[in-house]
């Protein structure tokens, strides 16, 4: 477990040292959710008021494909020098440089639902702080739920000719259950009655779909990889 | 311990769906071989390379490193096993530096900040360390990505291409690493067009075409001469 911990977190900090050198995935990603939420705010907000129940679809829709923007960005970078092979060859478990890979895209959306998510409350006037801890849950748990198969496909699919189709044809599809659970625990949490206790039952659908979807990307990684 | 002083390449296939990529393909290599792996463009030495490195499973043979397979052993396997593709598997947003102890870490180098000093020594960029490999040209690249493949003293080196773009001095020099590392016992495999080069340093020659292993022709003659009979008209083997 030591050993998993340590490759894992190897992998995590040489990624935050080469995004800190180049801001690249940072930049453009935030740059990409910005300018979502914006289009959202010009379609769906008039003389000031936003549309009903639009706050939560528009967060996750944008942090859906900005989170795939992500992915790929993080991979083509691991393709250029073909240096995912060199991890793949390295002498460490296969599922800890899984880990270690899904933990940096967790950082990085984490970092980018930090601007979106104050954007959304401003634009669409949803009540982001009414309860703060709960939605954090349902974005941490949601987000790690898309990052876990987004991280086993972008991977796979590193060098494939048309991994930029792939990636959303497959990713999309596989991550519906953690997205309408997404949508609909945070619009419980922005209707005018917040509904706590419907927020904490798609937390808890959504705990469940991190298990099984985790637990697959580890069990699966190995065998994706070497063939 | 997976240590071996024997390859043994038994019947190795490999297909793409439909597509065959090797055909059966044997050969072994002991302690001290340099074995070159020569042929056309898609004659499949970058994909017998990444079978050997574990990177891909043949679809039919097997690949034997001393009493081991490569599925009954994994990361111990691959603890023996330094590969320089022809991408130099680099960031070229770290430093030499970082990159090197980075990986010595990965390999689970205790000391990996003296391994990587003593690599940079070995490259001549002692003093270039601390610049970021996107600085360096091919040839210093080219350096850096081999004493990374070197870093964990391998017992198996799988070279593809390593002579890509360098000059007569950076080659002369690739030359001389290879017969350090021959003589301290590694097994090297290299995939390579630069027949001059290399001639007179390969201990052995598997020559490919279309997936197939072709006979050397019998006769004397430089290795490029011998490359060119076989594939006009050397037999399967």
């Amino acid at each position: 477990m030591t050993a998993f911990l340590r490759v894992a977190a190897l992998v995590v900090r040489k990624d935050l040292t080469v995004e800190v050198r180049s801001l690249e995935v940072v930049s453009t990603t935030l740059f990409f959710a910005v300018t979502v939420v914006l289009i959202f705010a010009f379609g769906f907000v008039r003389e000031g008021a936003p549309m009903d129940g639009v706050a939560a679809a528009i967060l996750w829709i944008t942090v859906a494909f900005s989170g795939t923007l992500a992915l790929g960005r993080t991979f083509e970078r691991e393709r250029q020098a073909d240096t995912l092979r060199a991890l793949m060859l390295a002498p460490a478990d296969r599922p800890a440089l899984y880990a270690g890979k899904l933990a940096g895209m967790l950082l990085l959306m984490a970092l980018v639902e930090a601007v979106l998510v104050p954007l959304v409350g401003l634009l669409f006037q949803a009540p982001i702080f009414v309860a703060p801890f709960r939605l954090a849950a349902l974005l941490g748990a949601g987000t790690l739920g898309f990052a876990a198969i987004g991280t086993l496909f972008a991977a796979m699919l590193v060098r494939a000719r048309s991994r930029d189709v792939l990636l959303p044809v497959l990713l999309y599809p596989m991550t519906v259950p953690v997205m309408i659970a997404g949508v609909r625990g945070t619009a419980a949490l922005f209707q005018p009655e917040p509904d706590l206790g419907m927020a904490q039952f798609w937390i808890a659908l959504l705990v469940f779909f991190d298990v099984v979807f985790v637990t697959l990307a580890l069990w699966t990684f190995e065998p994706l990889m070497t063939d | 311990m997976s240590d071996f002083t024997q390859l043994a390449v038994v019947q190795v296939g490999r297909h793409y769906g439909r597509r065959r990529a090797l055909h059966d393909l044997s050969f072994t290599a002991r302690g001290g071989d340099i074995v070159g792996l020569l042929g056309p463009n898609g004659a499949g030495k970058s994909t017998l390379l990444a079978i050997l490195g574990t990177l891909l499973a043949p679809s039919t043979g097997r690949v034997e490193y001393g009493s081991h397979t490569s599925g009954d052993q994994g990361a111990a396997l691959r603890a023996q096993i330094g590969m320089l593709g022809h991408d130099l598997f680099l960031y070229p947003e770290l430093t030499a530096r970082e990159n090197l102890i980075f990986f010595g870490r990965l390999y689970g180098l205790a000391e990996a900040p003296a391994a990587a000093d003593a690599a940079l020594a070995r490259a001549g960029l002692a003093g270039r360390g601390d610049d970021l490999v996107s600085s360096f040209s091919r040839g210093m690249r080219q350096r850096v990505a081999l004493e990374r493949a070197l870093l964990h003293r391998p017992r198996l080196l799988l070279l593809d291409e390593p002579f890509t773009g360098l000059d007569q001095a950076s080659s002369a020099r690739l030359v001389e690493r290879l017969r350090e590392e021959q003589a301290r016992g590694v097994i090297t495999i290299l995939a390579t067009h630069d027949l001059d080069v290399v001639d007179g340093v390969l201990t052995d020659v598997v020559f490919l075409q279309g997936g197939r292993r072709v006979a050397v022709p019998p006769g004397t003659g430089g290795l490029r001469e011998r490359y060119l009979a076989a594939m006009q008209d050397g037999p399967r083997v």
